[in-house]
């Protein structure tokens, strides 16, 4: 490899705005895309990851389509009693705020990275990954409400066999997305406070952290959207 | 030693976004608390969703800062989903409909 000047090479100066622009970076004997090659590993890693929940996703959506059996009422199934009455989706509402709270400090702690403040960069990244970590402890909670309540993969007392299979592999595809995310946030804050890229003058790695965590979020959105609001 | 400046952008923005997101989460929510139903439900539940996806994919992950051979890279792809998905959906109600037909008991 070279050396991590001639990294980004910059864009010519004939580049016209616009789709001209993209055929002139794709036609010339050069690199496409105009970023360090970390940043654009991590985008097609998510690309990828896109693909696996969109996959995931469809499918959940044909069989339940496709199902003769009714589906369990989600909002019920998902309710909780709170303050002596049942609430419909709350935990799920809950999980929500909390992982766009932690998109909220994640983008933050970017901020503070290029403005070379370790300290409040890394307690941002630690909060987010605390964040992170309630988000899987209340996943937890969910899991094992439904399987005391008799969810399995393959049935439940409540209706359509799929519930739990789809359920089972979204959810948990899911939770693993954020248990890992929260351990690669604990090392990079870990190696921001030891002054590990102030040495080398560049925080991009915090920036393509914070890619991989917003991908978490976005693809909670779509969950929470088709999964537990259809 | 300094290269790349990176994306710098006001942290009000991020406030502002971080603000609509929540925003947008609690109008979700309350779709499903008011229990809306129909298609009215599917409208505005798909609204809030694609609304907080472009802000997250656009602000969050700074992609409206990027060059546009790195935007279309990245959302262009994911359309083939958007394709399985409709065709997916066609074959679930066939599916459907032949379980109905064959499948079903009568009723007593």
């Amino acid at each position: 490899m070279t050396n991590p000047t001639s990294q980004t090479q910059s864009p010519p100066a004939s580049a016209t705005p616009g789709w001209n622009e993209v055929v002139a970076d794709w036609a010339a004997d050069r690199r496409v895309f105009q970023v360090s090659w970390r940043k654009s590993m991590m985008w097609i890693f998510l690309l990828s990851d896109t693909f696996v929940f969109g996959c995931f996703l469809t499918g959940y959506m044909m069989v339940r389509i496709a199902t003769t059996e009714p589906w369990p009422n989600v909002s019920e199934v998902f309710a909780l009693t709170m303050f002596g009455q049942s609430i419909p989706l709350i935990l799920i509402a809950i999980m929500t705020f909390v992982l766009i709270t932690s998109s909220g400090t994640m983008a933050m702690a970017v901020n503070y990275a290029y403005r070379r403040d370790r300290v409040r960069c890394a307690a941002l990244m630690l909060a987010t990954a605390a964040l992170g970590a309630s988000f899987v402890g209340m996943q937890a909670f969910e899991w094992t409400k439904l399987i005391e309540d008799g969810v399995r993969p393959w049935g439940n007392p409540m209706g359509a066999a799929q519930f739990g299979a789809s359920f089972f592999l979204i959810t948990g595809f899911h939770g693993l997305h954020v248990s890992a995310g929260v351990i690669y946030l604990v090392i990079v804050a870990r190696r921001v406070l030891a002054g590990r890229y102030e040495r080398r003058g560049d925080y991009e790695i915090v920036e393509i952290a914070g890619l991989y965590w917003h991908f978490v979020d976005l693809v909670w959105v779509f969950i929470f959207a088709f999964f537990y609001l259809w | 030693m300094d290269r790349d400046p990176g994306q710098q952008h006001p942290i009000g923005l991020y406030l502002k976004v971080w603000g609509l997101l929540f925003v947008l989460s609690f109008f979700s929510y309350m779709v499903d608390y008011h229990e809306v139903q129909g298609h009215l439900r599917w409208i505005l539940v798909v609204t809030f969703m694609l609304l907080k996806a472009g802000l997250i994919v656009a602000v969050f992950m700074h992609l409206r800062w990027e060059r546009l051979a790195l935007i279309a890279a990245i959302t262009l792809p994911p359309l083939a989903v958007v394709v399985l998905a409709v065709l997916m959906a066609v074959e679930g109600d066939y599916t459907a409909a032949i379980r109905d037909a064959f499948f079903a008991t009568p009723a007593p």
